[in-house]
């Protein structure tokens, strides 16, 4: 007899206003917690917790198989007086910053030639690509050939036509590394920026050309006038992705080079991983890792101006 | 801004490809030199690693160091005896093996979670859907560098330190909000009134997500698993800290790791090793070239 009286003084709310279940079920607030708890979960427990988790140890003197204490800025007072870690700063701004002024020139000048009218474009188009798809690693496996010191096919071709007389050390001089592994980030980064770049200029209506063409403009007119324009906002974004990649890239350098000759190539990621790491302090290796942050923001702060300016076309607003 | 590219770009290709254009005022030497050469030495720079590594990988022993007796730009007796040793030699199935599980489980899992996610912030808009979908947008800016260290203590903690499941764990970080870009363009595009007719019949909004939305957004599944897939095959900073023992390795690592001692002529397996690796998703991506620029534009453009 309780148990029924129980269940009528539940029930009995039902009727006016929405039992909690009910409103777990379709209230469009509570809906759009459960849709995003799985994804949520995922960054919060690998993403945000050890973003400030890494923060946390760069102030602790943690090492592999010992928890650390908090010593405060210690590592990065260290690291203030390290002339490696310094060098590795400058590697890396070095790296990025030659590597994406290069991958931008390219990458925009074969996207430029991509867009004109030729046989077989869309075959030249999936070529193009496939450096970018093929793992870094693997093609900076074969890179290695490449460059290999006694080996290398480029030394043997410009022995035989009589430019150089001796094989060019390419991984084992300083410059001449920090030069082969610029190129070989270039090699892979040009297909990305230049088949972005093109699905922009396909936006670009040809009749803006023929009308400037009647008009009398000429070619770098039509391209300064017209293409630049209409490309900024692209450009910006896809610019900061690559600066934003050069910059952390870890992957190419492990495989080509592991930071060597003498350093002269270790960027902040690779120093990261030897120290953090191989050596096993873990501590400093997550104050390097911290050190990079301030230059990813700079280059997001860019990407968020960019994306400002990104009512690009048929001025859409569709966020 | 998928979702406008999406629209724009049918447009503009047959814009562009039924007509000639201006092309037509150009002489033909001209375009030889404008277009042709440059085109060509591009194309040549960017194809020539992987011709030298699958040349590498057929080529004897040594064929590979005596530059003078051979051409070193073509083979004379090619071989399969490096790919036959990497194959049933060393552990490079094994390898291969834990690569393909790994991006299976890796993307599979974004997928679900990003189809929920963008579903959420794009058609239930939810207090504070905007919100979420600029934060995972900068998701997509924190790179694994800065990442690894504090993860690898994260793994050590859950207990999945050298075991493949720790990177079907966190690969999705890579992916998610990749994928939840790309899709939000897509289901954006999918006419709201569609959505409005299920709800008046009584469905709720699980079944509109399973029955109409997901259906109607196939392509841009098919994109961001196969971006999804190519990035997890691609990763390795975690899988080189994450991964100790031999056999749990993935195909990058295990190629940086395993194959290199110093013997002269270790080129030969390298390549192979390098080539193989790479096949699986060059044939992928000869299958899926449309939808692979479509993701790759899509992700970036928003």
């Amino acid at each position: 007899m309780s148990t029924l009286q129980t269940s009528v003084t539940v029930e009995a709310p039902r009727a006016d206003a929405p039992s909690l279940w009910s409103r777990l079920r379709v209230n469009r607030n509570w809906l759009g917690m459960w849709f995003m708890l799985p994804a949520a979960a995922f960054l919060v427990l690998f993403l945000a917790y050890p973003l400030g988790l890494g923060i946390w140890m760069s102030f602790t003197d943690e090492r592999i198989g010992r928890p650390g204490i908090f010593i405060g800025a210690e590592n990065y007072q260290w690291l203030w007086d390290d002339s490696i870690f310094w060098l590795s700063v400058f590697n890396t701004l070095l790296y990025t910053l030659i590597a994406s002024a290069i991958k931008f020139a390219v990458g925009l000048y074969l996207a430029l030639l991509l867009n004109r009218h030729m046989p077989f474009k869309a075959l030249i188009r999936s070529i193009v690509l496939i450096p970018f798809i093929v793992p870094t690693v693997l093609s900076a496996i074969a890179f290695w050939w490449i460059y290999d010191a006694q080996f290398s096919i480029i030394s043997w071709s410009l022995i035989r036509l009589g430019i150089i007389e001796h094989n060019i050390n390419f991984l084992g001089d300083g410059n001449w590394a920090r030069a082969s592994v610029i190129f070989a980030n270039i090699w892979r980064g040009v297909p990305f920026v230049a088949i972005t770049l093109l699905a922009g200029l396909q936006t670009v209506s040809p009749s803006l050309y023929e009308a400037a063409t009647l008009d009398g403009a000429s070619n770098w007119q039509r391209f300064r006038y017209i293409t630049y324009p209409l490309l900024t906002p692209i450009i910006a974004v896809v610019m900061t992705f690559s600066v934003l990649f050069t910059f952390t890239d870890f992957q190419l350098i492990w495989a080509l080079t592991r930071g060597g000759p003498v350093n002269a190539t270790h960027l902040m990621a690779t120093l990261s991983y030897q120290r953090g790491i191989i050596s096993g302090r873990l501590g400093e290796g997550a104050a390097i890792a911290t050190a990079m942050i301030p230059f990813l923001l700079a280059a997001i702060a860019i990407s968020w101006f960019g994306m400002q300016r990104r009512k690009w076309q048929q001025g859409s607003n569709n966020d | 801004m998928t979702d406008s590219a999406l629209q724009s770009k049918a447009p503009a290709i047959v814009q562009s490809d039924e007509s000639e254009g201006m092309s037509y005022l150009e002489s033909l030497p001209r375009r030889l030199v404008t277009l042709y050469l440059p085109l060509g030495i591009i194309l040549f720079i960017l194809l020539f690693p992987f011709y030298w590594m699958a040349l590498t990988a057929i080529k004897p022993d040594e064929q590979l160091i005596d530059m003078n007796t051979y051409n070193p730009f073509w083979v004379v007796h090619p071989t399969f005896k490096h790919i036959y040793r990497l194959l049933f030699e060393t552990q490079y199935p094994r390898w291969l093996w834990n690569t393909m599980y790994v991006a299976i489980g890796a993307t599979t899992l974004s997928i679900v979670a990003s189809v929920l996610a963008a579903y959420a912030i794009v058609r239930l808009r939810f207090k504070g859907a905007e919100t979420v979908g600029v934060l995972i947008f900068f998701a997509y800016l924190v790179p694994p560098s800065i990442l690894f260290i504090p993860l690898a203590s994260v793994i050590q903690a859950y207990g999945l330190f050298d075991s493949p499941l720790s990177l079907i764990l966190v690969y999705p970080t890579l992916l998610i909000p990749f994928s939840t870009w790309l899709l939000m363009g897509y289901f954006k595009t999918i006419p709201y009134e569609l959505e409005e007719c299920a709800l008046i019949d009584g469905a709720s909004r699980w079944q509109i997500l399973v029955k109409i939305v997901v259906p109607l957004a196939i392509p841009g599944l098919i994109s961001a698993f196969i971006f999804s897939f190519t990035l997890c095959w691609n990763e390795f900073i975690y899988a080189l800290t994450f991964l100790q023992s031999t056999p749990n390795k993935t195909v990058p690592v295990a190629i940086v790791n395993e194959f290199v001692d110093g013997d002269v002529y270790k080129w030969g397996s390298l390549m192979a090793g390098a080539l193989v690796g790479s096949l699986p998703l060059v044939i992928l991506y000869a299958f899926f070239v449309e939808h692979y620029v479509s993701a790759m534009t899509g992700a970036v453009k928003e």
